[in-house]
């Protein structure tokens, strides 16, 4: 079975923000909610570099095990989901995740943030696949599809790779040796607990 | 004030609900069943597997299943990614990557992600209105054609043709930019034009001057085969971001220099091997630099020089003079760095030349593209794979728009506007020559060029004396193009309530609206819906010269009407719409695209537009999976051995199945197979003087250089029917191609050529021999007839570096293009009131990934304006530290003329160097610290507004193009 992972080619990424619309068109995401964002360090420096950001589906979620209503689980390719029906929107998972993943669509007064929404891989939820009440909550389900996430099919310079781990570790580690440099497939020591051997 | 989180709306619940009973796949069972499991379908980065996982997913797709697929052209850069759109019932409900595109394989930017939302756009103009006493009000489109038609009818009884200004569009497709310019025509003015004027109207000249046609020579996907590329003057990471897929896995592949030139380090820069900052409006000096290294150390291409340059000699006493310190001192990039770039430009080849805006859009920029050409004929980098001067035009079809003659110094193709193209023209439209004379204030203004779109409003403002023809501009009818992306913004307020009549045709108010309240108009104001091009149908021509042609993905949304229609209406209702449409099929008065697109191949010869009917671009688009990425050529169906797109010249009728041209001036190849040679375009001879008196005439034609397969082993001057016969060719037309090059001139037919012979059999005949039709010549280094014919370093009209006007001022004042361009004496009285003390910064402007052109468009799509929801100045932390300024802190930037300024956001970075500041254009709605939202119809609003950075820039024109100079001036920064 399939390991699913996320990983963002520091070298190629050009902020063009590509990611983020796609995300938004495919799962109609509204205004203020930011599954995938793209963060610059050292912005306007020598040695800018840019990484596209989401939840990364880690390898025992920390998300899942702060969870006090257990709504987090992992699918048979490693993807990590929740149920919205479950969810109490107390953001527990948001000071756990390392990645900033988990968004609320409210910020009220005695902390009613409402439900957590956060990538899905393109995965959906646990409603049946392809169903209009999983696309209301979660959004497409192009993994039934035989799909691969949006953010990373339609990435302008093919920096963000989604896909299996090996595989796309495999793309990776080739495009390094090509080039002979790589800053690392970041955020895959703390999401996967190992990171891409170059 | 912003848009809060709106409800979800399921935009598949009914196709979802559809399906939702039947049995869908289950995905573990088909990535099992597939035999291949995820993992291989997660290679993103390699092609073959793209068409694996489509096979896939039509198995798979439970929620494409109800859907049709119809493939688009993104509409905003010139990249030209294709669009692959799920539409159900007339909705577009998804969209997909293009994974067969061998242009985008796939993949897209923030703004072509986001290309759905424009057809579902709640804030697009969604019926005609109206300003009535200072109130926007609907009326229907007949009510709205016929008051405007009248009203222009009238400014026409009382001061003449030209006294209305045709403002078209880089956005529309090639059929409705082209109907434009025929609309003028038939109106009777030169007063039309389009984006390319402040894009890269000086990179045509400048180009085309050079070696002969006004384009990018090679293609974004060409760039992989270069080995160093030199990017001067352009920020590809954000204004054509899917260009970087092929410049940087080019640049790992060949383990390429990628080097950029700016006065930023922009994002592009941040993926570069070496950055070289300069000042802005040095561009020539640098490029000069880097030619005294070449010079001096014997690094150039002396064979390529002596075949296929000519003027070398004059061009090296202007190289000769800008020495390392001389170049420091003006340009302030150090001269070691600029040898070891110059060093790698001319001898670790095949190298490549980008540029943009930041060469173009100055005072010298016709100059500044010149001696970029230089620098590439210098080092022989013309003409091959991975070399080239690979320019990234900026709109989605503003190479077409450009080639389709919406400007105001040529008839469609570049044919000029002299008497003989008029005569060609009115032979492919089938009218009268004397009809068109008639319709034009006098024959003389018919052959002026007319009014650059960079001067409306001083066509509108200035004394009636100052502006060489019948009268001010009274009327502007603008359709499709920003207000705000033009300079002088203050200026053109005035302008703007000045005017008799304006009508803005777009899909949105745009500013236009919102400065025309501003400046006090309250009425004799129109706004008509017109349709995005996912809309209509039609071809568009990517920066790379590839034609596609684009689906109608859904019907005109609201109100809006295409292009097309909005242009049959008009010549309707101004009553010439029998003589203009009469080889055109008009359905429900929309003239048929297709009819458009063959009327204009019959008429193209000059530019080889002539052989991509409408039959061949379909099949291009629907069998794009057969071309090959790197080469551009189809290697199996139907297509076979086509190049994507037919990009021009593809010469001879489409029955002659050329198969379009990749890179241009290629003698590698022969002319069947898309080699070139550079073109005979300014005579075959040129006298020169001697020193010591004498005159002698010095050929033009290329010395011992010629396409493969050449039957002419050497230069030689264009076709006509005279040369066949002198080369007793002229055996080899048939006997319907003498009939029409008879008809053409039958007085003395020997004088039709290639690019008036209506059969095509000039050009048949000359390839059959392995000839390029338009001869083969020698590049010119030194362009005689345009004002600097060897580009001379000129500082911008506003420097900060007033000590270098008297050694390098700009040229003096005089009349161009029916107006004066008193920039001379701007430039002097600026030194005279010590403007540089007063505003010491420098100030430039750029592009935003996010947002495209003005941004109306842009800025009202949810999904991007949430990304950029500030406008913003640039500026260094030591000039912020000089001015107390914190970034993120609202500052007043104030410019050089009018008592200008703008109320932004402070962004603190060493992005800029110190003494510059940076503004991005995109922003309107705002002006001089006043929020202009009501100034909008209810509810169409784009959803960010801010400052626009042109209203902050100065005065200054290029002399040959009328290009305005937003990228150089001076401004002040205070805390606000």
């Amino acid at each position: 079975m399939a390991r699913m992972k996320f990983l963002c080619d520091a070298d190629r990424c050009i902020e063009c923000n590509a990611c983020v619309t796609a995300c938004k068109n495919e799962n109609e995401v509204p205004w203020g909610i930011n599954r995938r964002r793209v963060v610059t360090l050292n912005d306007g420096k020598p040695g800018e570099r840019s990484i596209s950001m989401a939840c990364m589906h880690c390898t025992d979620a920390p998300c899942a095990a702060v969870c006090p209503v257990n709504c987090f689980y992992t699918t048979a390719d490693a993807v990590v989901l929740h149920s919205k029906d479950l969810c109490i929107g107390c953001g527990y998972c948001f000071y756990a995740c390392p990645f900033g993943a988990p968004q609320y669509p409210r910020v009220g007064n005695f902390g009613s943030r409402g439900k957590m929404d956060k990538c899905t891989y393109c995965a959906g939820g646990p409603e049946p696949d392809g169903s209009r009440a999983q696309f209301e909550k979660y959004g497409a389900n192009r993994l039934a599809e035989g799909k691969l996430p949006l953010c990373a099919e339609m990435c302008s310079t093919k920096s963000l790779l989604a896909g299996d781990g090996e595989v796309i570790a495999q793309i990776y580690k080739e495009r390094v040796s090509r080039r002979g440099y790589g800053s690392g497939a970041w955020g895959w020591q703390t999401a996967y607990g190992a990171t891409i051997a170059t | 004030m912003l848009v809060k989180k709106s409800d979800r709306q399921a935009r598949r619940g009914s196709l979802a609900s559809l399906v939702a009973d039947t049995k869908a796949l289950d995905r573990r069972a088909f990535l099992r069943r597939s035999g291949i499991g995820a993992g291989s379908l997660a290679v993103l980065g390699t092609m073959p597997l793209g068409t694996v996982r489509k096979a896939e997913a039509a198995a798979a797709g439970p929620l494409t299943a109800g859907a049709i697929i119809r493939k688009g052209v993104c509409t905003h850069c010139s990249v030209g990614c294709t669009v692959t759109a799920e539409v159900a019932n007339d909705v577009w409900v998804g969209q997909e990557p293009s994974w067969d595109s061998p242009i985008n394989r796939g993949s897209h930017c923030a703004k072509g992600a986001a290309v759905r939302e424009l057809v579902s756009g709640e804030r697009r103009l969604k019926y005609p209105m109206k300003l009535v006493n200072g109130q926007w009000t609907r009326i229907n489109w007949d009510q709205a054609v016929n008051e405007i038609g009248d009203k222009l009818m009238d400014a026409r009884g009382k001061s003449g043709a030209d006294s209305v200004y045709w403002l078209g569009s880089a956005k529309m497709t090639n059929e409705g930019a082209y109907l434009f310019r025929k609309f003028g025509a038939f109106w009777g003015t030169n007063n039309t034009d389009h984006q390319a004027r402040i894009c890269h109207s000086t990179t045509v000249t400048g180009v085309a001057n050079t070696w002969g046609y006004g384009a990018m020579t090679n293609s974004y996907t060409d760039i992989r085969n270069a080995k160093t590329q030199i990017i001067m003057g352009g920020n590809p990471a954000e204004a054509h971001p899917v260009s970087l897929q092929h410049l940087l896995e080019g640049a790992e592949m060949q383990k390429a220099n990628v080097i950029v030139i700016d006065p930023r380090l922009t994002r592009t820069a941040a993926h570069a091997t070496e950055y070289v900052r300069l000042r802005p409006g040095t561009d020539i000096p640098v490029l000069y630099g880097m030619m005294w290294h070449i010079i001096k150390n014997g690094w150039e291409d002396k064979e390529f020089i002596k075949q296929r340059v000519y003027g070398y000699e004059d061009a090296r006493k202007e190289m000769e003079k800008w020495t390392p310190e001389e170049v420091e001192r003006v340009s302030g990039v150090p001269g070691e760095q600029l040898k070891r770039v110059a060093e790698m430009f001319a001898k670790n080849k095949p190298s490549t030349l980008i540029w943009c805006m930041g060469q173009t859009q100055h005072t010298v920029g016709t100059a500044n593209v010149r001696a970029s050409c230089m620098l590439l004929l210098l080092t022989g980098n013309v003409g091959a794979p991975g070399t080239g001067a690979n320019i990234f035009r900026g709109h989605d079809n503003v190479q077409g728009a450009t080639d389709v003659g919406l400007d105001i110094v040529t008839l469609p193709f570049y044919y000029g506007l002299v008497e003989g193209a008029w005569k060609h023209w009115s032979r492919v439209w089938e009218v009268d020559y004397d009809y068109l004379v008639s319709r034009f204030d006098e024959k003389k203004l018919m052959e002026t060029p007319g009014i650059p779109l960079t001067r409306w409003f001083d066509a509108v403002l200035l004394p009636k004396d100052q502006i060489a023809q019948k009268d001010n501009v009274k009327a502007m009818f603008i359709q499709g193009h920003a207000s705000n992306s033009i300079t002088r913004i203050p200026e053109s307020l005035k302008g703007l309530k000045a005017l008799e009549l304006l009508v803005v045709a777009d899909p949105h108010p745009t500013t236009w609206a919102s400065l025309a309240v501003q400046a006090g108009r309250k009425d004799n104001m129109y706004l008509l819906p017109v349709a995005t091009q996912f809309e209509c149908r039609g071809s568009r021509v990517a920066s790379n010269r590839a034609l596609q042609w684009a689906e109608q993905i859904v019907k005109p949304i609201f109100e809006s009407k295409d292009d097309l229609e909005v242009i049959y209406l008009m010549a309707k209702k101004l009553g010439f719409s029998d003589q203009m449409f009469k080889n055109i099929k008009v359905e429900n008065n929309l003239p048929v695209a297709e009819d458009v697109l063959r009327e204009m191949n019959r008429g193209s010869f000059s530019t080889g537009y002539c052989g991509q009917s409408p039959e061949r671009l379909k099949s291009h688009m629907a069998h794009q999976a057969d071309f090959d990425m790197l080469t551009q050529r189809a290697t199996t169906g139907p297509n076979k051995g086509d190049y994507y797109g037919l990009p021009w010249p593809c010469w001879g009728t489409p029955e002659v199945k050329h198969p379009g041209t990749p890179l241009l001036y290629n003698t590698n190849l022969s002319v069947m197979e898309g080699g070139g040679c550079f073109r005979a375009r300014f005579g075959v001879e040129r006298e020169e003087k001697q020193p010591d008196g004498t005159s002698i005439k010095v050929s033009l034609l290329a010395d011992g250089s010629y396409s493969k397969d050449s039957e002419i082993k050497d230069g030689y001057p264009e076709f006509t029917l005279g040369v066949l016969k002198k080369l007793g060719w002229d055996k080899d037309l048939t006997e319907a191609e003498m009939a029409v090059i008879n008809k053409v001139n039958p007085t003395t037919p020997d004088a039709v050529s290639w690019s008036t012979d209506l059969s095509g059999g000039v050009q048949r005949v000359a390839m059959m021999h392995g000839c390029v039709p338009y001869g083969n010549a020698k590049a010119r280094m030194n362009a005689f007839g345009l004002p600097d014919p060897i580009p001379v370093h000129r500082e911008p009209i506003y420097t900060p570096r007033v000590e270098l006007v008297s050694k390098y001022p700009t040229l003096p004042d005089a009349k161009q293009f029916r107006l004066p361009n008193i920039g001379f004496s701007v430039q002097k009285a600026a030194i005279d009131k010590g403007i540089a003390r007063q505003f010491p910064l420098i100030l430039s402007s750029g592009r935003l990934v996010e947002y495209e052109g003005g941004g109306e468009e842009t800025r009202s799509n949810k999904w991007l304006a949430e990304l950029q929801q500030t406008m913003f100045i640039e500026i260094n932390p030591a000039d912020a530290a000089e001015r107390g300024i914190k970034d993120g802190a609202l500052v007043w930037v104030t410019g050089a003329e009018n008592d200008s300024k703008a109320k932004v956001a402070a962004l603190v970075t060493e992005r800029v160097g110190k003494g510059v500041a940076w503004m991005p254009f995109h922003f309107g709605g705002w002006f001089a610290g006043q929020d202009l939202r009501g100034n909008y119809p209810a509810g169409l609003d784009p959803i960010v507004l801010g400052e626009s950075a042109n209203s902050i820039t100065t005065y200054g024109y290029d002399p040959a193009t009328g290009m305005q100079e937003p990228k150089a001036t001076l401004c002040q920064i205070t805390a606000a």
